[in-house]
């Protein structure tokens, strides 16, 4: 039994090592795209709502109007940062607390900039 | 008993998708937090397998949730009436911005309702990719936790505004219409 306890921590432990090992720039690609992402969103809405040209262009799906091309553009322009940012930091450590307070930022500024009276304020 | 395809559709969209998610989203945000905190023993393999799906369940409902709400609903609730249409019923933005008294419910509402949303799916996909991909040894990075955790508030916070302007906007004008499904009958009185 403790023979079968020691090798079950053993193999816990080597599991543990392994994802400790995992360096932080995945997880950096993906805050910061995500932040980018929700304030695409907020920003093109911004644009749109300011622009009746942009507005026009952001029609991609007449029922839904502009929201169908501001809610698609944001998506792609959230998938592709990923992409790229993966594809570049996925092996090394980054500046976590940094990238993360960005992230964050561009999070609660989207909650803010998609708010009607604060969009009409600017 | 009866309700119109796009009054189940709403359901289905605020009820069913929306407040699973809002019910979800604060049970990951405890669950997260317990995971994290240092106090607690080593999470099980269990427990971390449980998380992990439940972060994927509810990407899938944010995702679900905007897409119905977008796609399905959100049309319905814009249609122009024809020149000359004196009851509006049908028309739930018209409807609201015809009074003064209902108006900034489409204006302030709606219009913040429709873009917060949003933001959701996204925190909330990258929540779970993360997780997934850390695991256990997320608890030996705080600050990429603590990002997490906040995407996840928010994604709750974003989600609570929709959810709140949804009712509220179903409430004053409501989108109703299309096939009518009679759910239960009643005895004739």
């Amino acid at each position: 039994m403790n023979v079968q306890t020691t090798e079950a921590e053993e193999a816990q432990a080597i599991v543990d090592a392994k994802q400790s090992r995992i360096p932080n720039g995945s997880g950096a690609a993906a805050i910061l795209s995500a932040g980018f992402g929700c304030f695409a969103v907020a920003l093109l809405a911004f644009i749109a709502d300011k622009s009746t040209a942009i507005k026009s262009m952001m029609i991609v799906y007449k029922p839904t109007g502009p929201l169908s091309g501001v809610t698609t553009l944001a998506i792609a322009v959230w998938l592709v940062c990923w992409l790229v940012l993966e594809l570049r930091w996925r092996q090394r450590e980054v500046a976590m607390k940094k990238i993360s307070l960005i992230g964050v930022g561009l999070l609660l500024l989207s909650v803010l900039l998609t708010f009607p009276p604060i969009v009409d304020l600017l | 008993m009866e309700i119109t395809v796009r009054g189940l559709w709403t359901l289905v969209h605020g009820m069913g998708f929306g407040a699973l998610y809002l019910l979800a989203c604060s049970g990951a945000l405890i669950e997260l937090w317990r995971y994290a905190a240092g106090n607690r023993a080593e999470p099980t393999e269990r427990d971390e397998k449980l998380l992990r799906w439940w972060l994927m369940a509810m990407a899938a409902l944010a995702w679900l949730t905007v897409l119905t709400g977008t796609y399905v609903i959100y049309p319905w609730y814009r249609a122009a009436p024809p020149a000359g249409t004196v009851n509006l019923a049908a028309y739930p933005q018209r409807l609201l911005i015809s009074s003064a008294s209902t108006r900034g419910w489409h204006t302030i509402g709606m219009e913040w309702k429709e873009h917060v949303a949003w933001l959701t799916p996204i925190a909330i996909t990258m929540a779970a990719v993360v997780f997934n991909k850390y695991r256990r040894s997320l608890r030996g990075q705080p600050e990429l936790r603590a990002a997490v955790l906040s995407f996840v508030a928010i994604s709750f916070l974003a989600a609570g505004i929709a959810g709140f302007f949804g009712a509220m906007l179903n409430k004053h004008a409501s989108t109703e219409g299309g096939a009518t499904i009679r759910m239960m009958g009643a005895d004739q009185p």
